[in-house]
């Protein structure tokens, strides 16, 4: 067949809302397109631990320290599934990885800035995991199926963390002036953060015409920004929160709400690897690497040992 | 200089989970993992942390035959024209029961 025609029947394919499998032939540029997608979240999924990770020593309570332990480990499997889901493109995980260790591959820009306070945590949760489930959702509708099943799996076990960080920073917003005052700030330094990380507005968004033709994104970023500004507003306000945006309204002929300017400058110098942690993430995942490496090596060896074994069985 | 050495996770296994007794084992995912043990543990963590399961089959993953997509059509066509093999194919008398 013509590369033409194929790509005419593919296209037909995704217009019927068919999904496409590893096995059926797809445009070089479909693969290019999700595997830089699929891997960039994984390595937010694993980067993601880091930041949290930090508190779980720390976690007030028993209760939070099991639920936060819980949830680091949630995002440890979600980064497995998306690796799975890379590799059915023909790259190797390994190889994905090291982009990452090296620095050639990008990660959500979110999981760039520090952890301060146990408030922290609960933004966490409530803000970038709120966020990451709307766009989730979203891309659980894509036309790669092992990337949309994926999503669906990763979604079903999110909510879980957006509630428990609601939960800390609605506990913190009803405790002392002091704990109050905590959540508010975390609110006041994740807010601008949260609102950039579902990505660049749709005239700003070099990849998104060529992935939404394709359906591996249903929606542009800015609805899916919108969704997450409008259910996360009444949020802040049930807990007694102020959102840090002076310019914030609610637009009653649209039913929704809208923000001042964003700090999409600050959003560029943070993907540019020029956060307040971009470093110490990447260092950090590099030790853990090197840390872990005896782990590989001894149950490589004990691979061979049993194989040895077994050869000896079926003699 | 790569960090990690190709191959050095292991080789990549499918993963089948049985959600309840008695009913079929399902395609879950896949893991990698050096031999079966660490396969099944490592389905165990990452696939059943719910109570998503009762019973995990591993499989090396280059031992999978699988039909190719693209000749999926050709594939099956041989069951495409066979209505004969479905009980609506047959009549039954008006009146007569239990068939």
């Amino acid at each position: 067949m013509e590369e033409q025609e194929k790509l005419a029947r593919f296209q037909e394919r995704i217009d019927s809302g068919q999904k496409i499998e590893p096995k059926d032939w797809m445009p070089e540029r479909y693969r290019k397109q999700l595997t830089r997608m699929i891997s960039q979240h994984a390595h937010s999924e694993i980067v993601g631990m880091l930041p949290e990770g930090n508190w779980i020593t720390r976690a007030p309570s028993l209760r939070r320290k099991v639920a936060l332990l819980a949830k680091v480990q949630d995002e440890a499997g979600h980064g497995l599934y998306l690796y799975s889901a890379v590799e059915t493109l023909g790259v190797t995980r390994e190889d994905v990885i090291n982009e990452y260790l090296e620095g050639r591959a990008k990660y959500s820009s979110i999981f760039n800035y520090p952890t301060l306070t146990w408030a922290d945590i609960g933004a966490i949760g409530w803000l970038v995991d709120g966020a990451a489930i709307i766009n989730q959702t979203m891309l659980a509708r894509g036309s790669y199926g092992p990337y949309s099943r994926a999503m669906v799996r990763i979604c079903k076990e999110e909510s879980f963390h957006n509630r428990q960080g609601y939960e800390i920073i609605y506990t913190l917003a009803q405790g002392t002036p002091e704990q109050k005052k905590m959540a508010q700030d975390a609110l006041n330094r994740w807010w601008q953060p949260a609102i950039q990380m579902v990505g660049p507005p749709d005239d700003n968004s070099p990849n998104s015409a060529e992935t939404m033709r394709w359906q591996i994104k249903v929606e542009s970023n800015d609805v899916i920004r919108q969704r997450f500004i409008d259910r996360t507003v009444p949020q802040a306000h049930a807990a007694g929160l102020t959102i840090p945006d002076d310019q914030l309204k609610f637009n009653e002929e649209t039913g929704h709400w809208e923000t001042g300017p964003i700090d999409w400058d600050e959003f560029w110098r943070v993907v540019k690897g020029n956060g307040p942690c971009n470093r110490k993430r990447i260092q950090d995942r590099i030790n853990a690497e090197r840390e872990g490496q005896w782990v590989l090596e001894a149950a490589a060896a004990y691979a061979k040992k049993q194989g040895k074994k077994q050869l000896t069985l079926t003699e | 200089m790569s960090h990690i050495k190709e191959g050095s996770h292991g080789i990549l296994w499918e993963v089948f989970i049985q959600s309840k007794p008695g009913i079929p084992h399902k395609h879950a995912g896949n893991v990698h993992a050096h031999h079966a043990e660490e396969a099944l543990t490592n389905a165990r963590d990452v696939y059943t942390r719910r109570m998503e399961g009762v019973s995990i089959w591993v499989i090396p993953a280059n031992l999978v035959t699988a039909s190719a997509g693209e000749d999926s059509d050709a594939f099956f066509d041989p069951a495409e024209d066979k209505v004969y093999r479905h009980p609506t194919f047959y009549t039954v008398p008006e009146g007569v029961k239990y068939l």
